[in-house]
């Protein structure tokens, strides 16, 4: 098996004797590829193939040798055949049938037109995807209307199931998060306010901040990358496997048995999750104020009724449902759109997290501009 | 010369004493099997025989709990890195679905063992994967699609296109043919029969499909009690009186079989 691959070329005027040797394979012929295409064809008129030194010859070998005749037939070269067993007869005539047709050579790019092209694709995409994403959250409210209409409907196990899910697992995460960050608000603010003297102006500023925005945004932003992300990879997976197919033709809407339990879910309780990561976040800034600042949680607690109006924390906490439902509705879209391989899934996946995400902000800033405008 | 025939009865596959055990379940007991040089081999059994794991622990897919495994006589689960590379490069796998990669095209997915095991230019290793597209049978369009977009069929030749790449001289069959139609797995067998004499290869097949035995299985091995309860011809096995064997070659389907080949 050590055994190397050899050639020997042999030269007799306008003659040319190609004698392969050895064993004439995949893993052998590499370096041989280049001199059979360079012998120079216009030195000869016949060239002669000895196969008798050739002790094992593959397809790649037959390839190899298939390859270098057509070239060397192409210049008008008589070529003959000599020795050779059966077995490696077979091999020639099994590549010869299924060597492809020579590829037309491919007609020269213009980069400009491709890129224009490539835009074009790529903007029907987002227009399809918008008028996609439009019709579904028509299908969803439809399902939402008729659950409404009969609230038996609904699926209690399946809808706490989901809740426990989405909510109560998502607490210690969203509980770190939330009291770091208020850490990290009375601090940074702490140092700032200090030079003015305005030290105890940090319970309006972790107050305000974390009720009004950061809580919120925050929580929305790991339940989108926690469950967004699962709703895709368990309605995907599902739809890979025909599950989603099979629901139907039980004659049972997958928007109704999917979608409807993991939206009520998630539009339940985050706002329960924005909620506990305000308390954590003023339980941190609280703590960060007492440390470097030396305002006691008495007083904390005694400042933030006047610093921070009851309209701060609703605010807040009034466009958690409206995010749950953008997450969960992005989420269970991708997972729809997943086909076949399991590629898709993983960029549908990415795709949920990244939209979502993306979503939540652009409508938190619609809403800050709304809430400017009536003056909250 | 002497080499000639010993190479008709040489044994390229020789498994001694092997026990595969999973938790508290004993799949193999003391099994033994000798796969010849250039014979088609074909592995059958009830469900839960441990036909695939037999592949598997064969290809080093599954560690067995003991015994000895030797193929092309070096002993598999001895071997170091370097070694067992060598010897993978001489054996294709066709498992059960293709299990191409999803992310390549199947041109792609044949040039990979190429690119990864070979020093061939990247114009010849397509040139080459281009004509294993034809040798098993698939029409040269096929090669620029994505296994998502091929049927099963086409999957499993497409699959073995792939296993044929490096042209190795032993392929694993794991069950070619099960989920074609039988106008489909007739012409895989045809082509696994055709391929087999052009390429002088030795066939490892594990199938339930009495047809496939029939047609182009040279030997066969049951696999019952945890080790392989016989093995040989398709006679052999019809005049066999154990009783799994005689309900399996003997029931209906069996008898369907043994007329069609008849």
């Amino acid at each position: 098996m050590a055994e190397a691959a050899r050639l020997d070329l042999k030269e007799f005027e306008d003659r040319l004797v190609v004698v392969p040797g050895g064993r004439w394979a995949v893993d052998t012929i590499a370096r041989f590829l280049g001199e059979l295409e360079s012998v120079p064809v216009e030195r000869y008129r016949r060239v002669t193939l000895d196969l008798d030194r050739v002790d094992f010859i593959d397809t790649a070998g037959a390839l190899a040798l298939q390859r270098a005749i057509q070239h060397w037939q192409d210049h008008g070269i008589v070529v003959a055949m000599r020795g050779g067993g059966k077995d490696q007869h077979a091999i020639f005539t099994a590549i010869e049938r299924h060597q492809p047709l020579p590829m037309a050579a491919e007609p020269p790019r213009n980069s400009l037109l491709e890129m224009l092209d490539k835009l074009g694709r790529a903007t029907l995409d987002v227009l399809h995807e918008v008028v996609d994403l439009i019709a579904f959250l028509g299908r969803i409210v439809v399902a939402l209307a008729a659950t409404l209409r009969r609230p038996r409907q609904l699926r209690a196990t399946s809808l706490i199931f989901h809740m426990e899910e989405v909510g109560l697992n998502a607490m210690p995460i969203v509980g770190l998060m939330a009291f770091l960050l208020g850490v990290v608000l009375a601090f940074q603010g702490a140092s700032q306010l200090q030079r003015f003297g305005a030290e105890v102006f940090v319970v309006n500023l972790v107050g305000i901040s974390l009720l009004r925005e950061i809580g919120v945004l925050m929580s929305a932003i790991i339940v989108a990358g926690r469950s967004g992300s699962a709703f895709t990879a368990q309605i995907g997976s599902m739809k890979v496997n025909q599950e989603v197919d099979a629901l139907q033709a039980m004659g049972l809407d997958p928007i109704h048995v999917l979608v409807v339990p993991r939206l009520l879910a998630l539009v339940l309780t985050l706002p329960l999750l924005a909620f506990f990561a305000d308390i954590m976040g003023l339980i941190g800034g609280g703590l960060m104020a007492w440390i470097v600042l030396d305002i006691s949680p008495a007083t904390f607690a005694e400042r933030l009724p006047e610093a921070v109006s009851m309209w701060s924390f609703w605010v807040g906490i009034i466009k958690a449902p409206f995010f749950a439902f953008l997450i969960a509705m992005i989420g269970s879209y991708e997972g729809f759109q997943v086909e076949g391989s399991a590629t898709s899934l993983g960029q549908r996946t990415t795709r949920a997290v990244v939209e979502a995400i993306f979503l939540v902000i652009a409508v938190d800033a619609a809403f800050s501009v709304f809430f400017q405008v009536v003056g909250i | 010369m002497t080499v000639e025939r010993e190479r008709a009865s040489e044994v390229v596959i020789r498994i001694r004493g092997l026990r595969n055990v999973f938790g508290a379940q004993v799949v193999h007991d003391g099994l033994n099997l000798d796969v010849r040089r250039g014979e088609v081999l074909g592995v059958v059994g009830g469900s839960g025989t441990g036909k695939s794991v037999l592949l598997r622990t064969i290809i080093g897919l599954n560690r067995p709990a003991e015994g000895s495994i030797s193929v092309f006589g070096e002993d598999v689960l001895a071997a170091d890195e370097e070694q067992r590379r060598r010897i993978e490069r001489r054996w294709g796998v066709l498992f059960q679905d293709g299990a191409l990669f999803s992310s390549l095209t199947v041109l792609e997915n044949i040039e990979v063992p190429l690119r990864e095991h070979t020093t061939l230019s990247h114009e010849f290793a397509r040139n080459l994967a281009a004509v294993k597209i034809g040798l098993v049978g698939l029409p040269p369009e096929a090669g620029d699609k994505y296994p998502s977009q091929l049927s099963g069929g086409m999957r499993k030749r497409a699959g073995l296109a792939r296993a044929l790449a490096l042209d190795p001289e032993i392929l694993f069959l794991d069950e070619p043919t099960a989920g074609l139609d039988p106008i489909g797995a007739a012409a895989f067998d045809a082509l696994i029969r055709q391929l087999q004499q052009a390429l002088g290869l030795t066939v490892f097949m594990v199938t339930h499909d009495l047809d496939s035995l029939h047609a182009i299985c040279d030997r066969i091995a049951v696999l019952a009690e945890r080790r392989v309860a016989l093995i040989g011809t398709m006679d052999a096995m019809l005049q066999s009186d154990h009783p799994w064997i005689r309900s399996y070659f003997h029931g209906p389907r069996g008898r369907a079989a043994t007329g069609a080949a008849a």
